[in-house]
């Protein structure tokens, strides 16, 4: 008989994670990668892991991304078991978007503004063809720079908010919720769901986003702007009593404007969708946006249809460590329920059956 | 031991609140109670749940059993059981009846628990009307009113359709005649173990960010009906191996041309059994 009680599961998983090792090598005649050339030439998907673990570290998370094999919710997912290890010794003040060194800073709702329009570093215009240029190794030209100017660049929200015509920042009401304290209740408040937006999937805020964009909880978004740039952190150690600067953030804000047509309360306006990430991430803090925009229906007395629309579809499922956990987790083995289902389905075949012989 | 993090990896002010969810968990049996749950080095779905319970109340006396399936030697099982060996240092044992907290999903042991064990449940869906009404918000004020008509409808319809409940697993409880339970993936057939069991029974979700509890002595009952009571369902054959008849079986294939084994599927039962002299139909085979 061929049959052995499966043992030796100790030494499958050593044996498993010597060869996951070798993988991850890869051939030894190609040179190893270091953290040091993903944190500088993937800079994006260091941004993406930095969000989605929620930890602002991009050596950290250029690690994560080596050891993950570039697998980005694989390296999302070690940041975050190493992030909630760590000591809070201090709150940060809410960062200045409005006082942040910028890079880039666009607006699609006004043709030039007060401190202009500013491309930056962006794939916006480039013709996707590849580059076999790239196939070999070479610097590239030098890029023309400009002198800096310390003209203001005044957020697009608070020049619309000067003529009134769109919504406030609202007030500041006490410490924001913290969702990786506090477990989610409901209803949800829009600093907690924000919070579930920034290290939400970005695929997943993609979707709803542009399925809120075709009709499944409509609004027409405008980009009222977005702007990436360095902020400053600060925070006020309390043995200090004043703010210190303890370092910079690279940060992509978007700011959503749509149309409202008014209600019992308030007045016509446009309402606004927001969007803040870690990193150069358009897609994400645009996507961010349009989500946070949608799940406000309820608040703006609109119907409540679609899926982007509903708060707890959303922050439920946005989160894809917790998603891919859950769905990976089927791969475990199963067998004991599974085997509770065979004699269900074989008794209910079989009494299906008895029924049938006593009908014939 | 790894020495670079805390007792069984959480810091002590996560231990004492997830322990503070326990004892809320305890005193509603049943209860549902939220918690700051953490990302933890396993993924979600692996029990994290589970082991942010075990973390919390195990101490460096404890001796630890870990199964999964009912087995001690399936893979999650043994990467649990290393996780607690790394970082708590504590014994680890497969014998059911020396451990003093047992974690285990899909399972409950065969041998009769005692007061002074511990059963922690990984739990990945700690909400039982989940599958029939979607939004939590909407399920807490079901408890809260103790509204469950709508699972005792879905039990209905399962005996007018098919003439008995098709639930075989995660099979609705109510705890202490007052909430419904999800008693986790384990099999109907070990519903009824919950029961006025001595040991404490902790249920962790994590993912979900879950606790709930069944303290010793509770009333544990299977949802039914007067005229269709809850009845157990398990394969009809004696274990091969030791022989059991009345033991919870997996059913192992052989071969493709029909060959079936059914074994223990809890594996220090079987084996406690088999040294004690008893042997099924196909012991000397497998040896």
């Amino acid at each position: 008989m061929p049959y052995v009680a499966v043992k030796g599961g100790e030494r499958a998983i050593d044996n498993a994670h010597a060869w996951l090792a070798e993988a991850r090598r890869g051939d030894p005649a190609v040179a190893e990668v270091g953290t040091g050339q993903i944190a500088e030439q993937l800079g994006r998907a260091v941004d993406r892991v930095m969000a989605e673990g929620s930890l602002y570290d991009r050596e950290l998370a250029a690690l994560a991304i080596k050891q993950a094999q570039g697998d980005l919710i694989e390296a999302a997912f070690l940041l975050r078991a190493y992030r909630t290890t760590l000591p809070r010794f201090a709150h940060a003040a809410p960062v200045e978007t409005a006082a942040m060194l910028l890079r880039r800073r666009i607006s699609a709702v006004y043709k030039d503004l007060p401190g202009g329009q500013m491309l930056g570093p962006t794939y916006d215009y480039t013709h996707r063809l590849l580059d076999f240029a790239l196939l070999a190794e070479g610097a590239p030209p030098a890029a023309p720079e400009a002198a800096a100017t310390d003209k203001p660049m005044p957020r697009v929200s608070d020049i619309l908010g000067g003529e009134g015509l769109i919504e406030g920042d609202g007030e500041a009401n006490g410490e924001p919720g913290d969702l990786t304290r506090e477990p989610l209740s409901f209803p949800a408040g829009r600093d907690v769901r924000l919070q579930a937006l920034a290290r939400g999937d970005e695929g997943f805020m993609l979707a709803l986003g542009y399925s809120s964009q075709r009709g499944w909880g409509g609004s027409h978004p405008f980009v009222g702007e977005i702007r990436i740039g360095e902020a400053a952190v600060e925070i006020t150690p309390p043995e200090l009593g004043f703010a210190i600067d303890i370092g910079d953030v690279t940060l992509t804000e978007c700011q959503m404007v749509t149309q409202f047509k008014g209600s019992k309360t308030l007045p016509p306006q446009f309402t606004r969708g927001y969007g803040l990430t870690f990193g150069h991430a358009d897609r994400r803090a645009m996507a961010m946006a349009l989500v946070d925009r949608a799940m406000r229906a309820e608040e703006l007395g609109e119907d409540v249809t679609a899926p982007a629309q509903n708060v707890e579809f959303v922050v439920y499922h946005c989160d894809n460590i917790e998603a891919t956990g859950f769905v990976e987790h089927l791969k475990l083995p199963h067998y004991v329920d599974f085997q509770s289902e065979l004699e269900t389905i074989r008794r209910l075949r079989a009494e299906a059956a008895q029924l049938q012989e006593a009908a014939e | 031991m790894n020495t670079g993090y805390n007792f069984a990896y959480l810091d002590e002010q996560t231990k004492r609140m997830v322990r503070r969810a326990i004892l809320k968990a305890v005193a509603i049996p049943g209860h549902q109670v939220p918690f700051g749950s953490r990302e933890m080095p396993l993924p979600y779905g692996w029990g994290t749940g589970g082991i942010q319970v075990t973390a919390s109340i195990i101490g460096a006396d404890d001796v630890l059993k870990v199964i999964d399936q009912g087995a001690d030697d399936t893979t999650n099982a043994v990467s649990i059981r290393r996780f607690f060996a790394r970082t708590a240092g504590v014994t680890p044992t497969t014998r059911t009846a020396e451990a003093t907290v047992i974690q285990t999903r899909h399972r409950i042991p065969e041998l009769p628990l005692r007061e002074d064990q511990i059963l922690v449940y990984q739990v990945p869906q700690p909400e039982p009307l989940s599958r029939l009404e979607s939004s939590r918000a909407e399920t807490r004020r079901m408890h809260a009113l103790s509204e469950y008509g709508l699972m005792h409808v879905k039990l209905y319809e399962d005996i007018t359709r098919y003439g008995h409940v098709s639930i075989s697993h995660d099979y609705p409880v109510m705890v202490n005649g007052r909430y419904l339970m999800a008693p986790s993936p384990i099999p109907a057939f070990d519903n009824p173990k919950m029961h006025m069991m001595p040991a404490l029974q902790l249920f962790g979700a994590g993912r979900e960010k879950r606790i709930y509890a069944v303290p010793p002595y509770t009333a544990v009952h299977s949802l039914d009906f007067d005229d269709h009571p809850f009845r157990l369902t398990r394969a009809p054959h004696a274990c091969g191996l030791c022989g059991a008849t009345d033991s919870y079986l997996d059913e192992v294939v052989l071969d493709d041309r029909g060959g079936r084994l059914f074994v223990c599927s809890d594996t220090d039962h079987c084996e406690t059994r088999r040294a004690a002299g008893h042997a099924g139909p196909d012991a000397l085979a497998a040896e």
